[in-house]
Parts: structure tokens; C-alpha cells; sequence
């Protein structure tokens, strides 16, 4: 193995310890959480496997360090540069660039000139837009008192989400069909072999999953802050709640979202999201949410919360598809359209009058009250 | 008896295949740490990738006990640890008393006898860790991600200690621990703190070389040529973004459908008529079939050569 020193890192290690050490100081860096106790199994791993061949470390820091598939591409990139010697810092230069934000919709047509000015510039539309901003946005800009009002109405309703029979049994004392031998027959040893005291079982209540889906892109900006807060408290105030943003990719952010802090919790969540206020492919999204959750298990039984206005630049037949094949898997499809509230609104936008045959509830999403009429809906 | 410690990677590779199963570089390095570190493997992946099968070669390949325990939601400690027989205990009971050895003997020795070990029914976990004497065995807990996550915490005290502790007679302790494989469909995140005590890989689709091999293998009476040609046409497959791309097994099921059918080559109607081997959805059957076959199989005579 190839043990060149481009960085301060190995000038400092010398020894295997020091090394294994610096290379999981190197995979946290680059955003892996790797547990105090794996670099521990890691230096073992490697006394055990040893470091002649590359494919040894490979292997052996990939069975210790990682724990979940979607960090292996940042392993293998973080290998790549720490053991085979092309680490190096690379400053980018940050020139400042030009955006033109367009807010615009089926009706409006792009302006006169905005063709020459696509040509140079970068063009942000709002709305339906297939183009894919990746951007970390400070949620900060929220005022105080809009996010308190939200945030504590959340809170103050922590049990969402029904219930259904779980297949876990549980003892009980009320009369039922279903005698519990094994309590019934222990309980008699003490009345000498006699059963005078009848117990029974019965399926226990299990919470339904919830899945929320919140559209993150450029049309749903406004809303999603306040909604992103709403899930927040969802997920911190049960179990069995997961949480995905549809841009035009699809971000779990059930674990970023699931600190109690709130301020962390959303911190984390933004920087987890690249494509913050960003295009909109809802099919895409919902059909990459389907193939690698829903349909694994995920979906099945569960209450799904689609929080969007609808528009969608994608294909409305992948959408009618995907929607589909949700609503077979789910318990219900529970919309949330915060354009629901204006006046005449009807649900046009391809996306959206793809979507509606699928959905058992169509409400609107706009402020506290809507909230706390989902809410409502969820406890059903 | 001592665990087994292999040599280095390619002893264990080496012996897998033996035994009708190519693992690639990777599984086969973290079977090796796992037996090395005396650590459970945690396996993930897609379904049908051949999880389950490590655990069975691995216990065929080290001639030893393979224990299975199957989770489903509901499975609890008396299904999966231990639970006692309480009817012969009852029983046990009754004829002391019939006999009237009840009243000759104290209350206390016969409760005791109630709560011996030979009215203990040992499930797999018991069982994997009371092995005495023997090979330590091999553990397969399938598919923990359809257990719910209470089940989990069962696994905690058991998997760092290898110990389970019974109020009425005291604790069980391996005397060699048991090989620990643990597989998952990803249905839902496992907990981190069981993850934690585990070395982790995750099954990929085996690529096309790794993928006729294990056909030859599992169906060897099906023609060579017409295995490098299913391979190829499953390798495209797994490109097309379907719903349930398909997994090792069901490219051994197609290949056996294939041969039933007296195919020898590969042709548009012999897929067609056989596609529910391969494909499991209405979508993914239309897909594949909406796609130019033709195109698809002359890539795949191209490549089997």
C-alpha cells in the first residue's frame, strides 16, 4: 500500500493506531457518524485482516465504520483521497453569479427577452421548474412569533396518528374467547393446581405509521417553513412517524428531524436538504419514495400526508402511476394544498388532477386551523 | 471447543464456494472479521441477493448446528428466548399429588421441581447460547426488520454478552459464542445501538461472471450458453429502474422455468412466456415487454459470446 504524506494528518501518525484514528477523524469530517467504539473494532479489524492490501483496509474500515448504505459513496470518496494519497485541500474560488428569479405558471409567458437572458445568466423559475438548485437555506428567517405560534399548537397535540390491531398479544382480565393458558395455569400453582383466577389475551393496539411528504420546491417556499416545524413536532412527539421532502429528489429527514431541540432539528434538516426551494418533480420523487420505502414496508398500512400545492413539471402519467401504486400500499393519501384556500381554487395543475382520484382527503394547508384539522384527521 | 478462525479472506472464499457460494470480496472480508472479532454480521439488502444463504453455507461450511429464528411483528421473548412448559409442570403437579408424595415432601422442593430445566423449552436464542460441548453454531436471525423495534432490545443484553438470564434458575452463558448472522430487507431503519454491536455489509447484486457461476451451481442442468445469456439479459434488467429489479433467486427460478420449457437459447417468446419466474409485477412485466427485446437479446448474445 501507497502511504504518501500529502497532508498534516499523516505527518502526525505514525503509528497504525494514530492512523486508523486519523482516518475516522478524516470520515466524520466528511459527515459520516462513526461511533467511538467502531474505530475501536476497526483497529482490530485491521490487526486481523492486516494492511498489505488495499482491499483489506477496503473492507475491513467498510464492515466497521459504516453502518447504512447511502454512506458508502462518501467512503469510498473519503478512501480514495485519505489512503491512496490525493488529499489535498481544494479551495474554491466563490465568484459571485447572477440569478434572475422568475416567478411564472402555466398561464404566463416567459418574457420577451428572458431568452437572451437564459443565455447568460442563471435563471431561477419559481413554480414548476425541471432545473435542480442545489442550495443549503438558512431557515432563520422566520418571525419569532409565527414560529412559536406554530410550533407550540404542534406540540400541544403529540398523539396523532390512529391506531390499528397489532399482532403483538397482550394479557387482559375483561372476558373474551381467547384464554390465556399459560397465565391461567402458572396463576393456579398458588391455589394448588386449581384455576380460580381466569385470564385472557387479546390483539393489542398498535399506532399506524405516519409518512409525511413535504414539497420543498420554489412555489411551496412560504408554506413549507411554517409545515417543516409542523412535522418537526410530529416526529419528536411519537414513534412510527417518518418524514421525506420532495424537491426534485426525494430527502429522508426523519433523523435530522428527530432531535428535541428544535432549532438543531432544523438546522440539520436544511443541510441535509440539497434542493431546497428547488424545481419540482413530485412523480420522480414520489416514485423513488415508493420503490426504495413504500413498498418495502414503509408505506404499507400507513397514513400517508402529501404536503404540496401540486405543481408538477414531471410527466402527469408518472404521476397518476405513482399515486396509484401508493394508495394500494397505504391505509390513506391525506393531501394537504395550501392553494386549496384561495378562493375558486380548483385543482388544475396537471400534477394535481392526476393525483385526486387517489386521495381520500383533500384539505387545505394553509394556516394553524387547517393544521389542527389534520391533525384531527390523524387521530380518526 | 474453539471457534473456528480462518486463516485470511481468501480461505473463506475459498470455502464458501465449496459449499455453493460465491461471495464476493467484500462478504467474504466481512465474514472473515466477523469470525476473527467474534462479532454478529449484519447483512442488508435487497431481497433475494442471497442473505439467508450465507447463514446456511456458513453453517455447512463449518460443519456445525445452524439455528434460525424468523421474525415477524408480534415475536416476543417466549417465542424466541425461552418459555416454560406449563402443562407438564400442571401435570407434574397433579400426579404428586395423586401419588401423595405432595404431603410427604415440603412445599419448597416441589416448587423447585416445578422450575427444573427439563420443563424449560429452550427457543433459538436459548438454544444458540445453551449449545454445550459442541461447535459453537450458527445463529441466523432472518429478517429482524419485520420484528418490532421491543424485539430489538431482547437482542441488545444477548448479542454483547451472549448470556440470557431466566428469574427461576439463574443465567445462561455461552461457553463459546454462537456465530451471529443478522439479515435485513430494510424495511425500516434498525436501531443504531444494535447496529452498533454488529459489522455491517451490504449484499449487492452480484455481477454478471459471479452471477453465472451461482446458476451453474443451483441449476446445473441447465445449458452453459443459455446461463451466460440469462445472466446478461437479468444484468440489463436490473438497469431498467423497474419496481422489484430481480435478485439472484428469481434469475435460478427463471433459468429453471427456461430448462423445463426445453429452451436451449434464449428467444422473445421463450421470455415472454416465462417472465412471471423473473418479474413479480404487473408494471414490471409491461415494462420489460414495452422495451425492445430483440435489442435486449442480441446485447445479451453479444456478451455471452
Amino acid at each position: 500500500m501507497r502511504m504518501p504524506a500529502p497532508a498534516d494528518l499523516y505527518k502526525i501518525s505514525t503509528t497504525p493506531e494514530l492512523l486508523a484514528q486519523s482516518f475516522v477523524t478524516y470520515l466524520r469530517a466528511m459527515g459520516i457518524n462513526v461511533p467511538i467504539a467502531a474505530t475501536v473494532v476497526f483497529h482490530e479489524a485491521l490487526g486481523a485482516i492486516g494492511v498489505q492490501e488495499r482491499n483489506n483496509v477496503y473492507w475491513a474500515g467498510r464492515t466497521t465504520l459504516l453502518s447504512q448504505p447511502s454512506d458508502i459513496p462518501t467512503y469510498d470518496e473519503a478512501f480514495r483521497t485519505f489512503w491512496e494519497g490525493s488529499m489535498k485541500l481544494e479551495i474554491k474560488e466563490d465568484t459571485p453569479t447572477k440569478e434572475f428569479i422568475q416567478v411564472g405558471n402555466e398561464e404566463v409567458e416567459l418574457e420577451e427577452n428572458s431568452e437572451d437572458r437564459m443565455a447568460q445568466d442563471n435563471v431561477i423559475s419559481l413554480k414548476y421548474s425541471p432545473s435542480e438548485i442545489l442550495k443549503n437555506k438558512d431557515f432563520a428567517l422566520y418571525s419569532e412569533e409565527e414560529l412559536n405560534e406554530v410550533y407550540d399548537l404542534m406540540k400541544s397535540i403529540e398523539s396523532i396518528g390512529g391506531t390499528r390491531q397489532s399482532r403483538r398479544k397482550i394479557t387482559t382480565s375483561k372476558q373474551s374467547v381467547h384464554p390465556n393458558l399459560k397465565k391461567m395455569v402458572r396463576s393456579s400453582f398458588k391455589t394448588g393446581g386449581e384455576p380460580i383466577k381466569r385470564h385472557f389475551i387479546q390483539h393489542g393496539e398498535k399506532t399506524r405509521n405516519v409518512v409525511f411528504l413535504l414539497d420543498i420546491s420554489g412555489s411551496m417556499d412560504s408554506y413549507a417553513r411554517a409545515l417543516l416545524r409542523f412535522i418537526q413536532a410530529a416526529v419528536i412527539g411519537r414513534r412510527r412517524v417518518e418524514a421525506f421532502t420532495l424537491g426534485t429528489r426525494l430527502t429522508r429527514v426523519t433523523k435530522e428531524l428527530s432531535n428535541r431541540d428544535l432549532d438543531v432539528a432544523l438546522s440539520r434538516a436544511s443541510q441535509s436538504i440539497p434542493d431546497w426551494s428547488g424545481g419540482t418533480r413530485i412523480g420522480d420523487s414520489l416514485a423513488n419514495f415508493v420503490n426504495n420505502w413504500g413498498q418495502r414496508g414503509m408505506g404499507r398500512g400507513s397514513t400517508i400526508v402529501i404536503l404540496s400545492d401540486g405543481w408538477d413539471r414531471g410527466d402527469s402519467e408518472i404521476m397518476t402511476e405513482q399515486m396509484g401504486r401508493l394508495s394500494r400500499l397505504s391505509h390513506q393519501i391525506i393531501w394537504m394544498n395550501p392553494l386549496k384556500a384561495s378562493p375558486g381554487y380548483e385543482p388544475l395543475a396537471q400534477g394535481m388532477a392526476a393525483a385526486i382520484p387517489f386521495i381520500d382527503h383533500f384539505i387545505e394547508g394553509h394556516s394553524l386551523e387547517s393544521l389542527s384539522d389534520l391533525a384531527e384527521l390523524l387521530t380518526e | 471447543m474453539e471457534l473456528f478462525v480462518p486463516k485470511d479472506v481468501g480461505q473463506v472464499q475459498a470455502g464458501l464456494k465449496d459449499h455453493g457460494y460465491f461471495a464476493s470480496e467484500g462478504l467474504a472480508s466481512a465474514i472473515f472479521l466477523s469470525l476473527t472479532l467474534k462479532r454478529p454480521l449484519f447483512l442488508e439488502g435487497e431481497p433475494g441477493v442471497g442473505k439467508t444463504e450465507v447463514a446456511k453455507v456458513l453453517s455447512s461450511w463449518l460443519q456445525t448446528e445452524l439455528i434460525r429464528l424468523q421474525c415477524y411483528e408480534g415475536l416476543d421473548a417466549s417465542q424466541a428466548m425461552y418459555e416454560w412448559d406449563y402443562s407438564r409442570q400442571l401435570l407434574h403437579l397433579r400426579a404428586s399429588e395423586a401419588s401423595g408424595r405432595a404431603t410427604e415432601i415440603d412445599e419448597k422442593t416441589l416448587e423447585d421441581e416445578l422450575y427444573d430445566e427439563r420443563f424449560l423449552v429452550k427457543r433459538p436464542l436459548l438454544q444458540a447460547i445453551d449449545s454445550q460441548g459442541r461447535t459453537s453454531p450458527v445463529l441466523l436471525i432472518d429478517e429482524i426488520d419485520r420484528a418490532d423495534d421491543e424485539f430489538e432490545a431482547f437482542l441488545l443484553e444477548i448479542l454483547s454478552d451472549y448470556s440470557i438470564t431466566i428469574p427461576e434458575i439463574g443465567s445462561f452463558t455461552a461457553s463459546v459464542p454462537p456465530i451471529v448472522v443478522i439479515t435485513s430487507n430494510r424495511t425500516r431503519d434498525v436501531h443504531d445501538a444494535l447496529k452498533r454491536r454488529c459489522l455491517y455489509h451490504w449484499v449487492e447484486h452480484p455481477g454478471y461472471e459471479r452471477e453465472i457461476e451461482i446458476i451453474k451451481t443451483k441449476a446445473p442442468d441447465v445449458a452453459p450458453k443459455l446461463v451466460k445469456q440469462i445472466a446478461a439479459v437479468v444484468e440489463q434488467m436490473r438497469e431498467m429502474s423497474l419496481y422489484k429489479p430481480p435478485g439472484v433467486s428469481e434469475s435460478i427460478d427463471w433459468a429453471l422455468a427456461l430448462d423445463r420449457l426445453g429452451s436451449r437459447n434464449l428467444n422473445e417468446e421463450a421470455i415472454l412466456s416465462t417472465i412471471g419466474a423473473l418479474l413479480k409485477y404487473h408494471e414490471d412485466q409491461q415494462k420489460v415487454k414495452g422495451k425492445d427485446l430483440n435489442q435486449v437479446l442480441q446485447n445479451a448474445y453479444a456478451r455471452a459470446g
